[in-house]
């Protein structure tokens, strides 16, 4: 269902005149329901961690968000070659929504895993390899929406943000890269997920918060499309409205 | 590519020599950096000397940001940009001409802040090898980096603060690397510091090949 929210987007060549449509009003409602279903299970059914205690159930929201961070990234710098490739304003304007949604995930990760850290470690930060690159993807993220939001014409922001964007993917790669080298060669990493086994109701948790958090993800990177698409358009429109304007003035003295 | 990229690259440092604003400007920010630490940090306590890779590779990108702003500082004025663009010259000739005159600046103010660490932070120079393949690798890196961003935040009235929130991000790596490489040289375990030297290699491999690809799309705009 998801897939045809999408493809509807694609498949209209004018783009939408509005946020809403019926097939995002569904998806929003499946997006109410499954996160009904993540706070039911990660709430209330699940067990606490013999290790982590009631912390646990922050990892249910938190490790979806960091993920979509990531593909958030791979969307942007995806849409900014195919624009740079194409000329697309479609993808142009993907990179830019899934940008600044992925911007907002990676600013959840940070604050959940800032508040998992706390009765977990005792710290709110570390300088874990995992926990720094996702600070650095946090600052990358902004400046491409620094670029993007420029004051200047479509055209000065898109080209040079798509420069920005492309980079993303490769930039966040050395970056984690580099990262991982550096905390690894001092001490061993300190926090390992691989080693926590997780299992039964647990797992379940973290499978409905995967879920919910990506029906979240798309929903709103779908909207902030929507709406960038409608910014363009309006300033468009006001263009030619002045251009009309000063004729009209011309035409009268 | 190659000859418009030395055309560029011998005027933007012709340009430099005559306006001496690196020299009376650059150079004397960087010696100030490394005051400001020693302000900072003790010196007493011997904390400048163990901190001195970390400081230095600091000093060499705050000191180098000013000379890639300035790199496309002068090319913004009195409509150079489209002169430019109407030479004929390759964007990707303009490109690698431009890193390269940014290169060769750096490496001018990491000798000068080499000799500075060494006269005001007591710090024993080892492991010259590793030095010297650091500081070439690294300057690679940051200036064909520095380049690419540099022109995405030209012409633009953030510029100044732009590029830095663009550019440091990225330069992370390149900081991580050429620090722990530079530990690792002056504290007499070279093998630690070449896996390092390796990665900025790929950096500036990435920003080559990016820069020059990406260069043309960046100049045609108005």
């Amino acid at each position: 269902m998801t897939t045809e929210t999408v493809g509807s987007v694609e498949a209209s060549d004018n783009g939408p005149t509005s946020t809403g449509s019926r097939s995002t009003m569904i998806l929003g409602i499946v997006t109410l329901v499954a996160l009904g279903v993540l706070v039911l299970f990660g709430l209330i059914l699940s067990p606490a961690d013999e290790n982590q205690g009631e912390a646990v159930r922050i990892m249910y929201v938190h490790v979806p968000s960091a993920t979509l961070s990531y593909v958030g990234c791979f969307l942007t710098t995806i849409g900014s070659a195919i624009y740079l490739w194409r000329k697309s304003r479609w993808w142009e304007l993907l990179a830019y929504a899934s940008a600044e949604v992925a911007a907002l995930f990676t600013a959840f990760t940070l604050i959940t895993g800032m508040l998992w850290g706390r009765p977990t470690w005792g710290v709110f930060w570390i300088w874990d390899a995992r926990l720094t690159s996702e600070a650095m993807l946090m600052l990358l993220l902004l400046g491409y929406l620094a670029v993007r939001g420029l004051a200047a014409d479509y055209q000065v922001r898109a080209k040079r943000a798509a420069i920005v964007g492309l980079l993303l993917v490769p930039n966040v790669l050395i970056v984690r890269e580099s990262v991982q080298w550096w905390r690894t060669l001092h001490q061993k990493p300190t926090l390992s997920l691989a080693g926590a086994h997780i299992e039964g109701l647990m797992l379940f948790s973290l499978f409905t918060g995967f879920i919910a958090i990506t029906l979240v993800f798309i929903w709103m990177v779908i909207h902030r499309f929507r709406v960038a698409w409608l910014e363009e358009q309006v300033d468009l429109e006001g263009l030619d409205e002045a251009i009309a304007e000063r004729r009209a003035e011309g035409v009268v003295s | 590519m190659l000859s418009d990229a030395w055309l560029i690259a011998r005027k933007d440092l012709k340009l430099e020599i005559r306006s001496r604003v690196a020299l009376n400007q650059v150079i004397p920010f960087a010696i100030l950096v490394l005051v400001l630490f020693a302000f900072a940090l003790d010196p007493d306590r011997g904390l400048l000397e163990k901190a001195t890779p970390g400081l230095y590779w600091i000093a060499v990108l705050f000191s180098g940001l000013l000379a890639m702003q300035r790199s496309f500082a002068v090319e913004a004025a009195d409509g150079v940009t489209d002169a430019l663009r109407l030479s004929g010259l390759t964007p990707s000739g303009i490109y690698l001409g431009k890193t390269l005159s940014v290169a060769v600046q750096l490496l001018a103010l990491e000798v000068l802040l080499g000799v500075g660490v060494a006269v005001l932070y007591g710090t024993s120079i080892t492991g010259w090898l590793l030095l010297v393949a650091t500081i070439v690798v690294a300057t690679a890196a940051i200036s064909t980096a520095g380049t690419l961003f540099g022109v995405v935040a030209a012409g633009l009235r953030v510029r100044e603060t732009l590029l830095p929130l663009l550019l440091l991000p990225v330069l992370a790596p390149v900081l991580i690397g050429s620090t722990r490489a530079f530990e690792a040289a002056l504290s007499g375990t070279p093998s630690e510091g070449w896996p390092w030297v390796g990665l900025m290699s790929v950096f500036a491999a990435v920003y080559v090949v990016a820069g020059i690809f990406g260069f043309g799309p960046l100049m045609e705009e108005s």
